[in-house]
Parts: C-alpha cells; sequence; structure tokens
C-alpha cells in the first residue's frame, strides 16, 4: 500500500488501471474533466473517443460480450449519461458486465437543478445490476473494485457509478487503495448446484425418450460452450440454441437442430413441443421462444438450470430447478451421469432422431432465388463462404439480424454479438467497433440495414480516428423490413411509416467519412464484389447491398399458438 | 393472498428505493411498507405487507433477495410469527356522551387517550390489522374521524427463529 496522495480524478484512472482495463469508452464533458486530465497524463488505460454516448456504451458491450472482460464507459453529468441509458438497458436485458462511469455535478449543488444535473443513480435503477453514489474521495478505488466484482460475477450486468465534480477535483485528495478481491456479505452468487437436484436432473435425463437441450447466453457468458458439447454428445441429444445462445455449440454439429422461437426451425421448435424432457441451460423461456405460453410443451419435465432464481419459473414451471453456474452444473451433471454409467437407449434415441429428421426434411429455413433481385439470405451465406465462417458478427435489431442468426452457422461462442432481449437498433456498429478494436486482426462485420445504420452512423467518424476496419453489410432494402414485414401481415399490407423515402447514398457517405464505399445491385456480381470488400485491409469497407425488399423472414411462429405452429413460408403452416 | 415480508439490508443511500421501484416496475402490490435500521446502525430492516398468489410471491421474494443490497428476506405468513401496527387517531369529542364512549371503546380496545383537545381526543393503540380496523370502525359509527396515521405492520417470527445477519 502507498501512501501518496492522490485527486479523486486520479483514483478512478489508477482503480481502472488496477483492475487492468486496457480502453475505456466515453465523451467528456464539464462534470468529468478532470477525469479527462487524469487520463491525459498516464498511458495504461486507453480511452476511445465515441460521437455519440449511446455507442460508447454499445463499444464497451461489443468489447465485452467477444471478450468476456467487462466493458467502461465514461461520461459527463446529464446528456451524457442519459445518452447511456438505452447502452445500458440493452446489457442489461442481455447479461452483459459493464461498468458506466457517470460524472455529477458537485456534491453541494445536487438536488438544484444545476447546469447538466440528472439523477442518473434513479434513471438507471431500473436497468442496472447495481449502482453507487460516491460521497467521500477515499472510498473511489474500492467502489470501482465493488462495481467490477458485482457486474463481473453471477449473472453479470451493468453498474452505474456516479461521481460528483468535488470529488474528482485536484482540491480533493486522499490516500489510495484498493482491494481487488472484494468480499460483500450481501452478495455472495451461488455457483454450485444442489446435489439433490443434479441426481433429479440425471434421474430425468436418463429415462427421457425425447429428451431436448435448450441452451441460451448463459452458455456462452460462461465459458461452457466445450462442456455443453461433450454433455450433449454423452447424451445424444438433440441441441436447440436460443438467439442468444448461438455459438453455445458448433452451428454445424450434427446434434445442432438450430435456433428456436419465434424464427427458430421448424425441428427445433417440434422437438420442444415433443419432448419429455427439456434440458434448459442458462436460457430464460423469453416471450420471443415460448409463444403461447399456456399451450407450451405441455408433456415435458422441465429441468432449468440459471445462476439467476427469478429466471426460474418465472415464465414457465420449472419442475427440476437448479440453482447455479452453467459451466459448474454441467460439469456435474457430466459426472454424475458418469457415477450412473448413464449409456443413451439406442431404440429409443434412433425412434427420436428418426422423427426428428423427418421435420428436418421440410427445409424450414429455405428460401427461393428468383430473378436478379437480391435475396437478403444469399448475402448472408455468401458473407458466410467468403469468411470461411470464421468472422465475427454483429448485428443490429430487424429482418437482417434474423437472416444471419438463421444463415450463418457459428462455430464458436462470442462469434455472434447482437441485442437479443432489448432488441436495440443502433446496436450493431458500436458493437462491432469495440469487437475489432479487441480482435484487430479478425474479420468483423457489422450486418445491419438501412434502418439500423442510420440510428449510430456518426460512429464512422470514430472507426477512422482508430482506424477501426469494420466490414458494414447493410441489406438496404428502402425499409424497416421487420416493422413492414408485420404490417403485411398482420396489419392489412398498410405500411404505415416503413417506407425510407429519402436515404443517403450510402457510398458517398462511407467516403465522405474517409471510408470504403461499395454497391453492389446485382445477384451475378454479390460473392465477387464481398470477396473483394473482405480484400481491403486496414480500411472500413461499407457495402449498400440493394435487396429484394418484399422478403419476408420465416419461419414465424403464428401469434397465440403453441411453440410449434408456424408459417413455413406464405400461406403454409406447419 | 396477505403476506408479511422482512427484509434486511444495508443501510445506505437507494437502498429503500431499490426496494420500491422494484416493486412498481414488475408490478407487484404494496400494501404498507415500514423502514428503520437496526440495533446495528449498517443494516436496515423493512416489513413490507403484499399480495399475490404463491407463483408472485415466489417471484417477489427471489427478485427482492436478487438486489445487492438485500441481505436476507423472509416471509413471516409463512410461520408462526407476531404482527402489529401502531395507530394515532384524533377524533371529535364534543360533549359528555361521546367524551364517554370514546373512553370506553379505547379501554375496551386497550389503546390510549395521549392527547386532548378542545374538542377532540388523540388516541393511540397498537394490534395487528384486524384488531386496527375493527377499532376505527367502532369508533367511526360512534363519533367523527378528523385524522388517520397508521406506522403500517411490523413483524417477528414467534420462538426461537430469528432474522438476523
Amino acid at each position: 500500500m502507498t501512501t501518496k496522495i492522490f485527486t479523486g480524478a486520479q483514483m478512478v484512472v489508477k482503480a481502472l488501471a488496477a483492475l487492468e482495463v486496457k480502453y475505456i469508452f466515453g465523451y467528456p464533458g464539464g462534470t468529468v474533466l478532470d477525469i479527462y486530465d487524469a487520463l491525459f497524463q498516464q498511458t495504461d488505460v486507453e480511452h476511445i473517443l465515441v460521437r455519440h454516448e449511446q455507442a460508447a456504451t454499445h463499444m464497451a458491450d461489443g468489447f465485452a460480450r467477444s471478450t468476456g472482460e467487462v466493458g467502461v464507459v465514461l461520461a459527463t453529468s446529464g446528456p451524457g449519461a442519459t445518452n447511456c441509458i438505452t447502452g445500458i438497458a440493452t446489457a442489461y436485458m442481455d447479461s452483459i458486465p459493464m461498468v458506466v462511469l457517470s460524472g455529477q455535478v458537485p456534491s453541494t449543488l445536487i438536488g438544484d437543478d444545476a447546469f447538466q444535473e440528472t439523477d442518473i443513480i434513479g434513471c438507471s435503477r431500473p436497468i442496472v445490476k447495481h449502482s453507487f453514489n460516491c460521497r467521500v474521495v477515499e472510498e473511489i478505488p474500492n467502489i470501482i473494485a465493488k462495481a467490477f466484482y458485482i457486474a463481473s460475477t453471477g449473472r453479470p450486468g451493468p453498474v452505474v457509478i456516479e461521481l460528483p465534480k468535488d470529488l474528482l477535483m485536484p482540491t480533493s485528495t486522499g490516500e489510495f487503495h484498493i482491494e481487488i478481491d472484494v468480499k460483500m456479505r450481501s452478495y455472495n452468487p451461488n455457483i454450485k448446484g444442489h446435489h439433490k437436484q443434479i441426481k433429479k436432473a440425471v434421474s430425468a435425463i436418463s429415462d427421457a425418450k425425447k429428451l431436448v437441450v435448450y441452451a441460451g447466453g448463459g452458455v456462452i457468458i460462461a465459458n461452457a460452450s466445450a462442456l455443453l458439447t461433450e454433455l450433449v454428445e454423452k447424451l445424444d441429444a438433440p441441441i436447440t440454441n436460443t438467439l442468444m445462445g448461438l455459438g453455445g455449440i458448433s452451428g454445424t454439429h450434427k446434434n445442432f437442430i438450430g435456433m428456436l422461437g419465434m424464427h427458430g426451425s421448424l425441428e427445433a421448435n417440434r422437438s420442444m413441443a415433443n419432448a419429455d424432457v427439456i434440458l434448459a441451460l442458462g436460457a430464460r423461456f423469453d416471450d420471443r421462444v415460448t409463444n403461447n405460453v399456456k399451450k407450451f410443451c405441455p408433456d415435458a419435465t422441465i429441468i432449468h438450470v440459471d445462476i439467476d432464481p427469478t429466471s426460474i419459473s418465472k415464465t414457465i414451471n420449472a419442475h427440476i430447478p437448479v440453482v447455479g453456474l452453467v459451466d459448474v452444473v454441467l460439469q456435474q451433471l457430466l459426472d454424475e451421469l458418469t457415477a450412473t454409467n448413464f449409456e443413451p437407449n439406442k431404440e429409443e434415441r434412433a425412434d427420436w432422431w428418426q422423427q426428428i429428421n423427418k421435420w428436418r426434411e421440410v427445409n424450414s429455413i429455405s428460401y427461393v432465388q428468383e430473378g436478379d433481385q437480391i435475396k437478403p439470405q444469399r448475402v448472408i451465406e455468401a458473407m458466410y463462404k467468403i469468411t470461411k465462417g470464421e468472422a465475427y458478427v454483429c448485428s443490429d435489431v430487424g429482418q437482417h439480424q434474423m437472416f444471419a442468426a438463421q444463415y450463418y452457422p457459428f462455430a464458436k461462442p462470442r462469434q455472434w454479438i447482437n441485442s437479443g432481449g432489448l432488441g436495440t437498433m443502433g446496436f450493431g456498429l458500436p458493437a462491432a467497433m469495440g469487437v475489432k478494436l479487441a480482435f484487430p486482426e479478425s474479420h468483423v462485420i457489422c450486418i445491419t440495414g438501412d434502418g439500423s445504420i442510420q440510428m449510430n452512423i456518426q460512429e464512422l467518424s470514430t472507426c477512422l480516428q482508430y482506424n477501426l476496419s469494420v466490414v458494414i453489410i447493410s441489406l438496404n432494402n428502402r425499409s424497416l423490413g421487420m416493422v413492414r414485414q408485420w404490417q403485411d401481415m398482420v396489419y392489412g399490407g398498410r405500411h404505415s411509416s416503413s417506407y425510407m423515402e429519402s436515404l443517403p447514398d450510402f457510398v458517398k457517405l462511407a467516403e465522405s467519412y474517409g471510408h470504403v464505399g461499395m454497391q453492389i445491385n446485382h445477384l451475378d456480381e454479390l460473392e465477387d464484389k464481398l470477396t473483394e470488400a473482405f480484400n481491403i485491409k486496414n480500411r472500413l469497407v461499407f457495402v449498400d447491398v440493394l435487396v429484394d425488399e418484399k422478403e419476408h423472414v420465416y419461419p414465424m411462429q403464428i401469434r397465440l399458438g403453441a411453440i410449434d405452429e408456424m408459417w413455413i413460408k406464405k400461406g403454409v403452416k406447419s | 393472498m396477505r403476506r408479511i415480508l422482512a427484509i434486511l439490508l444495508e443501510n445506505e443511500a437507494g437502498s429503500l428505493s431499490r426496494i420500491v421501484g422494484l416493486f412498481s416496475q414488475r408490478a407487484f402490490n404494496i400494501e404498507s411498507l415500514t423502514v428503520a435500521p437496526t440495533e446495528d446502525q449498517s443494516l436496515s430492516r423493512i416489513t413490507i405487507v403484499t399480495r399475490g398468489d404463491d407463483k408472485v410471491l415466489e417471484q417477489i421474494v427471489k427478485q427482492v433477495n436478487k438486489l445487492i443490497d438485500v441481505i436476507k428476506i423472509t416471509d413471516l405468513t409463512e410461520r408462526s410469527h407476531v404482527e402489529r401496527e401502531l395507530i394515532l387517531i384524533k377524533v371529535l369529542a364534543m360533549n359528555d356522551k361521546s367524551r364517554t364512549e370514546v373512553k370506553r371503546i379505547t379501554d375496551i380496545f386497550r389503546g390510549s387517550i395521549i392527547d386532548i383537545g378542545k374538542q377532540v381526543y388523540t388516541i393511540q393503540l397498537t394490534g395487528d390489522a384486524q384488531k386496527i380496523n375493527a377499532f376505527v370502525n367502532t369508533l367511526a359509527n360512534e363519533t367523527e374521524i378528523i385524522e388517520v396515521v397508521r406506522s403500517g405492520c411490523v413483524g417477528i417470527a414467534r420462538g426461537e427463529k430469528a432474522l438476523r445477519v
């Protein structure tokens, strides 16, 4: 422990360095100028200047999702802090470790409606895992250490820290002391599954004739995909992933039956509907998965493994709840299976797989490429082929997101980065930037559309400043595709405000920001031009692909139906 | 079903607002809420009376437990417990008849008159919610109620069982 005296601002930066933070994403302003001054005078922590604070949160988020580390954001009080709200909510819904440092007006002015004052703790309360006010300068380092601990353990999530300016200024000094090993009497995330529950789960699994493994984002967060694959192979069970869980097992694994849910494969949804035992791992029975909960998998015994007890029996009642970290519980399950000499019943499995393969034959994830107009699905397939399935794919929200999830089988965890829970348009580009910063040598794609990309397009400027050579592939259908699809299907084809009448010239736009712009308009040039885009090194390439604006995402669950009641294609029910 | 939840949590800025925010955010019901520090000043104890079926109550308990500040939560109504509420009530006592009657009712309910004005009595009473409701109704039949303040319910488990760190 050193006895040297530091200002509050210096303590913030020192604490971040002590926690081995490499990058911090932010935007300066009045109340945090002292922190910026402290950042200027050191080299441990690099600050990335965004063009809008929302992008800072998504960038930190993309960094966190791809690396598993905590993403760190710095914003000034008032508008800086409120601009972070959407990004905090995005991270909260998808359980992403994030720490947001927000400036605040001096303590003496709090409550006076001072210039750029907002109660950011109050504003963010429903969308954070926890938050801290700092009131004493010496507390700053340990509050930051606690914030990191809370953000990254248990079910991860965002933590907000409010730093009043008077604590940061040169007049506010104290001794620096930080305890990295945090202990809290009120927070001890339960990590190991209860022994009796493990036994019960294995007994149910052993008796199952029609077993399905349903794995979500928890598997990715817990770095449990090797164990998951081992379990699935041992059980010889079909496995489906949620949108958040894609990559938890290789998308080309023989037991993988595709994504489930609203735009999942028929075989995944049907297997769930017909299962006698469902093993849910780090998934939360989201409404985009279950469809009508009253009709959800009536015959299944549900084993639900999750680190967050509130996720268990929230929407769907779990018969065998197991609270614990997915990786730890997977190991426990594997050990118990070995201890009980488990072998899958070959005959029963064969029957089950035969049934599933019948559903597979429907080929529900398919499309027809007619005419010269490029089908959006074809772009994803080309993208997969050119990048050999190895790229990081960061998605915005809409039809392109679903097409990417359906047509790009992810080989590894953390390769698929998307806003699943909140569904935040504008997430894709800044998230991709965060990933590119972490993995500069890898292909990082931002898959987007003409709607989503315009929600954080200003970040093209940040990309130039830090040479973040993301490949942006925009499926340009001149409309808000998913909105339009719903209007076609549910609202009698009345396209209320879903048509974009004044799109910019994206090629010129990219060029004006100093990047490479490219447009693809013909099917026969698709692969060549995309290949060219991926071959351009150290430049951001914006590929504007004009796609068929009438294409819908299929299959699609029928509203209020069971999980496997789906439109397979236009006018064709499952 | 009516439930009494006892919560032990860190006595820190914002911890109460997190509890209240959680209830409104998730559309849980609060019938009454009381909060004060315990003998250990670093801890607060909250008593919340709520209503809901088993599924809702399970979510409430889990969601409250998930808050970082919360150390323990228990449903007192699950087992034998004592609950008490304090009421201060100001009633019109204008003439001999009503004064006598108010005094008589107060005695029967084992309350006490703690202040007297020219035309009003202020009465203090403790008990469970049922007793307090009965007292208020009885008084209302006899005279005019000027003002009522209720503390909200507090509760504790019977016997050796205790909610502590």
